[in-house]
């Protein structure tokens, strides 16, 4: 095909300077494009439509499925907590996996973000130059390592050892509602701790790990990106690194730590198996992080999708929806933000 | 070497005219008044300057204060508090030794000294904290898969006759791994064409519909793997009455690669030098032929990176195939019909049986999992982490020899029109006087 294409020979009069022009389809219609450029203009802007048409059908398949079940719930399906979408309306709703799957990903935002911010830190300003690129390989290497393994990890040897922690949190800060453990009594030395496993609690810690190597990865690359001039200028003031720090660096990179965040948190919603495997499966409102039980709106579908008749299935889709719809937001919040930042940075990019 | 010697020439002219003495010791007047200190035979030897950052003084406060706050967690914990655990010790340690830390370095420096240092401290340990979690991750699995790792057994057999219960000499994972390859293989091949034109659409044909396309593929980048599943259960399974199977599974692992890869590919592409492309233009190359010669093999090692990482991800991901394959125990080649399973799929139920040969296998599974996602990482930092357009020695060296190749045709090339047309015109020669071969061909 290419060989065709090498004897191709421009019009006379006609110079064929290609891209960038700043309207190609004007050019199009006025006829200045070859025959094998505007084939392969049309290939790009059909591959370019098909992903759009992939992207909205996504959507679209999950409304459309999720209509039933809704129409059905009607705002109940806000509302309720219990899920046993067969017993008919009222007694399906999104309430308590909604809750559990904002409680889940701010556990592991709250653990995520000061690792994440630190690391960063490091890797930008504090770390060898020598190891600086393996660092980062790491990190990269982090979010790469499957969820799986995490959840595993989690299930297996992480919840254990996080059971004191749990039991000390909730006996000297149990008047903090979230701390509150029902049927845990810190004065009756018998008292068991399996009351502390499968808690949110743990399952934001293990999410953390795999949501941190992301916001790691967007705030180390803002942070270098601070204009090394100002950072010259702060040292010639007297600044320490610190003081350097949190006058350049950090107000600098403010867009990429919200933005870094906020995509952070739009991974955490959507984490299933780790979650899956930890969580021990609850459908009512259970603000106690520490407390055994809970369940997120990804761990429902796929515990439930098994077993679910037709319109089970849909109530399903319907709490998928909401999932999609809240990450969605979330990630083009993330978005314009991070995109904010980096046009601030004068750099083109 | 003239530049010296006419600085010499005006600094030491004017006075040695006046003074016979043509001396340079003296080169401007205020130099007289110099008073040269004699040489003191009792001083010391002089010290070599420290350049290093790192004083001893600095090494001796980090080390007193995690000794003082080890000590004192250590009596704490066996005398004083109500405290157990590991996690509970290490943390109440390093608090002890943050405010330990603090009042050694307030000894000597001032608040802001002290401040400094403690951020430094507590963000080295943040770091540390992170890359510990993922080494302790990696060998936690890895001890505990080992020892079904070593029957050989494990990486040639399927499920499909062993129970539960029996040892681990029987049975193994060659229906995963198997599964896993044809799922990532049916998903490369959709998502790799698509993704990288996509990619390219996005760079080359910059108006107002690329720009919304480009939004929408960034907020998907986080698509909850789960809803990618749900999609192609609601569409393939449900909609359109197929069964679970590997293709099924390979399409909704693509639609999941699909706008990570776009995004990887797209940040690469745009690195790729504009002035290149505009030299290829310039050549009078078309839109195709620059694309497919300049643009896409400057960012060759961009592409392969954003591909590679790509897949280490879609190999990895569990819930999409958990919604989309079904579940077997025995191998199934054919990717159309019946289920399939692939690797943390696999791993994931074997964890959930109580049996602890086959949690041994699921540790094995996942292992073997992660293993796979450590070579492809390998791989992809081998190719990649160099900017477009940066080659290795092997590139620079096979660029260099094509060039001089090129150079002799040319010039052969060249010599032969010379004879058959008389002289170039002056219109076409280029500023270097080389004529221009195109328009003679």
């Amino acid at each position: 095909m290419t060989q065709v294409l090498t004897d191709r020979v421009a019009p006379a009069g006609e110079p064929d300077f290609g891209q960038p022009r700043p309207r190609p389809d004007a050019e199009i219609a006025q006829g200045r494009i070859s025959v094998t450029d505007r084939i392969f203009r049309g290939t790009l802007r059909a591959s370019g439509i098909f992903v759009l048409i992939i992207m909205s059908m996504v959507g679209l398949f999950l409304t459309f499925r999720a209509l039933e079940a809704l129409k059905v719930a009607g705002v109940s399906f806000l509302t309720t907590a219990e899920w046993d979408p067969d017993a008919g309306a009222g007694h399906f709703g999104i309430a308590a996996v909604l809750l559990g799957t904002v409680l889940v990903a701010l556990v592991a935002i709250f653990f995520a973000f000061p690792l994440s911010l630190g690391t960063a830190l490091y890797i930008s300003e504090y770390a060898p130059i020598r190891i600086k690129r393996t660092l980062t390989s790491l990190v990269d290497l982090m979010a790469a390592v499957p969820s799986i393994v995490f959840g595993i990890w989690g299930f297996y040897l992480l919840q254990y050892q996080v059971l004191g922690v749990s039991r000390w949190l909730t006996t000297y800060m149990g008047w903090f509602p979230p701390f509150r453990v029902d049927s845990f009594d810190p004065d009756d030395p018998l008292s068991t701790t399996t009351v502390f496993t499968s808690s949110t609690f743990i399952a934001g810690i293990v999410v953390a790990l795999m949501v941190t190597p992301i916001a790691t990865s967007i705030m180390r690359e803002v942070f270098t990106q601070a204009p090394p001039g100002e950072r010259e200028g702060a040292y010639a003031l007297g600044a320490t690194k610190w003081g350097m720090i949190r006058s350049v660096v950090l107000p600098f990179g403010r867009g990429g730590i919200i933005g870094g965040t906020m995509l952070g948190l739009g991974r955490a919603l959507g984490e299933t198996i780790a979650v899956y495997l930890i969580l021990s499966p609850l459908f009512e409102i259970q603000p106690h992080i520490l407390q055994n039980g809970g369940s997120t709106v990804s761990a429902l579908i796929a515990l439930r999708y098994g077993e679910a008749t037709n319109f089970g299935g849909s109530a399903l889709f319907a709490a998928g929806l909401s999932l999609f719809i809240l990450t969605l937001i979330i990630n083009f919040a993330a978005g314009a933000v991070v995109a904010r930042s980096r046009s601030g940075a004068g750099a083109e990019a | 070497m003239s530049l010296i010697e006419s600085e010499h020439f005006v600094d030491v002219t004017t006075p040695s005219l006046e003074v016979p003495e043509p001396q340079p010791a003296l080169p401007t007047a205020p130099a007289r008044k110099t008073t040269v200190v004699g040489y003191d035979i009792n001083r010391p030897p002089a010290q070599r300057r420290r350049v290093s950052s790192v004083r001893p003084n600095d090494v001796l406060q980090l080390v007193g204060a995690a000794i003082g706050a080890l000590a004192f967690t250590v009596i704490l914990f066996q005398f004083v508090a109500p405290f157990d655990g590991p996690i509970g010790f290490v943390l109440i340690a390093y608090v002890v030794f943050i405010a330990m830390y603090s009042l050694v370095v307030f000894q000597d420096e001032d608040v802001t000294t002290v401040r400094d240092r403690l951020v430094q401290v507590v963000v080295t340990s943040l770091a540390t904290v992170l890359l510990g979690a993922l080494l302790y991750v990696v060998s936690y699995i890895m001890i505990k898969g080992f020892e079904a790792l070593l029957h050989t057994n494990f990486y040639t057999e399927d499920m499909s006759d062993t129970g539960p219960l029996d040892p681990l000499t029987q049975g193994g994972i060659i229906h995963a791994i198997a599964g896993t390859f044809i799922m990532i293989t049916i998903a490369l091949i959709i998502v790799i064409p698509l993704g990288i034109a996509t990619a390219v659409f996005l760079n080359e044909l910059p108006n107002r519909f690329s720009r919304f396309v480009r939004i929408v593929v960034e907020a998907m980048t986080a698509l909850p793997s789960i809803i990618a599943g749900l999609f192609i259960y609601a569409s393939l399974i449900l909609l359109l009455g197929f069964d679970k199977s590997g293709l099924a599974a390979a399409l909704a692992i693509s639609v999941m690669m699909l706008p990570i890869i776009i995004r990887a590919a797209d940040v690469v592409i745009r690195l790729v030098p504009g002035n290149l492309k505009e030299a290829s233009y310039a050549l009078g190359s078309s839109q195709l032929r620059t694309v497919w010669h300049i643009t896409l093999p400057t960012a060759r090692s961009g592409l392969m990176t954003a591909i590679i990482l790509g897949t280490a991800r879609g190999i990895g991901e569990t819930s999409p195939v958990l919604l989309t394959a079904g579940f077997t125990a025995s191998l199934n080649l054919n990717p159309t019909s019946g289920p399939m399973i692939s690797l943390p799929l696999a791993a994931f139920n074997f964890i959930k049986n109580d049996a602890p040969n086959q949690q041994a296998r699921g540790f094995a599974t996942a292992t073997v999992l992660l293993a796979l996602v450590l070579i492809l990482f390998v791989i992809a930092r081998m190719i990649g982490g160099r900017g477009p357009g940066v080659l290795s020695n092997r590139q620079r060296r096979r660029a260099a020899a094509q060039s001089r190749r090129d150079a002799t045709r040319f010039q052969n090339h060249t010599g032969s029109t010379h004879r058959a047309v008389s002289t170039p015109s002056p219109s076409v020669t280029s500023p270097d006087g080389h004529p221009e071969g195109g328009t003679t061909s």
